[in-house]
């Protein structure tokens, strides 16, 4: 049976992981590497790496955080953040990234999905979503990670991404980011339902319960969280076990 | 040993690189190339795969001589080889996506896409499944029934003849997800991505 695939992300500014602290382990805990290699041996299923650097002057830091990290982790590594193109994508993958997020670039350029995705294969291309809702079951497409808005509706979008070849879909919820409330239940429900394609749920998890809402009520695949698992909340161990303990699915380590 | 990893210019073969170069540390003379010479004097050779069957055959054929060399290597040699994913899938007489192509048909059989129940499973089959072993395989040694591997394919490979089948996932349907016959191996799933388990396979193939 397929598992539910528990993914930590790593918000990577300037080289650094921007929120991570308060691993006893860490040497240094702003260390991408150090920290991708703690989740990954604790049994994460997949490592993200988002890079909010701002310049693009700063590129090559995250390229070598990805060099390094493949380098130690053996499991897929998924880096999203500024991936604009083939080039971009091609520089990502060559340093060891399994799968690159496009998110901006996809929503003005629905064509760079298709391209991206025929010349490197559905497999390694995501594409992330930012959703925010703008009346009962009705979501609005941001971009520039939740700067700017759209009239694009979300669920339109999702199912254009999957049409234009996307793999999965990362689906963030602009009104719960942050906020430790929960995922959006309705939106990660409306889209993964209009899709067939894998839905990866994102933005408001506070707690263990909002991991099994965003599985069993939004019809996630994959739960994607990162202030739970940075402020040593929670580990990965027992995030998983939690879940099993409630009949989801999951890979548990070594198994 | 030389074990040589094929670079035929298609798709991401970083993390085969990566996780060859970890578990070979030291033991093995691991070269990556599609050099015909040094494919044809190595001791075993890894075929890695990803992006469509047909634009993984056209990277094959584009490249000249290798799908001859890989051939004689492999087929007349019988050295080890052991085929990832559309890698695995390229062993079969024909593959149906994107468009109806010609395979290496090393192993009878077609790739066809996974039967998803019209819509119930979605696809790509993406994530960490179970194998169940179906016969004991030289790469599975201290591999546990229903180990966990890491899977992300649409396709699948259906062999004609099913005594080559060394282990079945469970998806919408039993998958096939990895072969053995005499020296050839192959998995659907990814060992480079598998963790532990993955790199246990690979130390397996390299001692063989």
């Amino acid at each position: 049976m397929l598992k539910n695939r528990i993914i930590p992300c790593l918000d990577v500014k300037n080289g650094r992981v921007v929120k991570g602290i308060n691993f006893v382990k860490l040497k240094d805990a702003g260390d991408p590497v150090e920290q991708a290699k703690i989740y990954s041996d604790g049994g994460a299923d997949e490592i993200c790496f988002l890079d909010i650097t701002a310049s693009n002057e700063n590129r090559d830091t995250i390229i070598d955080i990805v060099r390094k990290t493949a380098k130690e982790c053996f499991v897929p590594l998924t880096v999203g953040g500024g991936v604009r193109t083939i080039q971009n994508i091609t520089d990502l993958l060559l340093a060891g990234a399994d799968k690159v997020s496009i998110n901006t670039a996809a929503v003005k350029n629905i064509d760079f999905v298709k391209e991206a995705s025929k010349k490197f294969g559905s497999q390694c291309i995501v594409v992330a979503i930012d959703a925010k809702k703008v009346s009962e079951n009705k979501w609005k497409v941001f971009t520039h990670g939740g700067r700017n808005k759209t009239d694009i509706n979300a669920v339109e979008f999702a199912k254009k991404v999957e049409t234009n070849g996307a793999g999965e879909i990362l689906l963030t919820s602009m009104d719960k980011d942050g906020t430790k409330s929960g995922y959006d239940v309705d939106l990660l429900k409306a889209i993964s339902k209009s899709t067939n394609i894998p839905i990866i749920a994102s933005g408001g998890v506070g707690t263990l319960d909002h991991l099994y809402d965003g599985i069993v009520k939004g019809g996630a695949s994959a739960v994607l969280a990162a202030s739970i698992f940075h402020y040593g909340e929670f580990t990965i161990k027992d995030t998983k076990e939690y879940l099993k303990s409630k009949n989801i699915p999951v890979r548990l380590q070594n198994a | 040993m030389n074990v040589t990893i094929v670079d035929y210019q298609s798709g991401n073969i970083s993390s085969v690189i990566n996780s060859f170069t970890e578990v070979a540390k030291g033991k093995v003379n691991l070269e990556v190339t599609s050099d015909i010479k040094k494919i044809k004097s190595s001791d075993k050779i890894v075929l890695p795969g990803q992006g469509s069957f047909k634009s993984c055959v056209d990277s094959l054929n584009s490249i000249n001589g290798l799908v001859d060399s890989l051939k004689e290597t492999a087929m007349t040699n019988k050295k080890p080889l052991l085929g990832i994913c559309v890698g695995l899938q390229m062993f079969a007489d024909i593959g149906y996506e994107e468009a109806e192509t010609k395979g290496l048909g090393w192993i009878s059989g077609k790739v066809s896409k996974i039967n998803n129940q019209k819509g119930k499973f979605k696809l790509p089959h993406i994530g960490w499944n179970e194998i169940e072993l179906q016969k004991e395989s030289k790469i599975f040694k201290d591999i546990k029934n229903k180990s966990h591997m890491y899977f992300v394919h649409s396709y699948e490979f259906i062999p004609e003849d099913k005594s080559v089948i060394s282990a079945l996932t469970d998806y919408s349907s039993k998958i096939v997800c990895a072969i053995e016959k005499d020296n050839l191996f192959g998995t659907q799933f990814h060992p480079e991505k598998s963790d532990k388990n993955g790199l246990k396979i690979i130390d397996n193939f390299l001692k063989l």
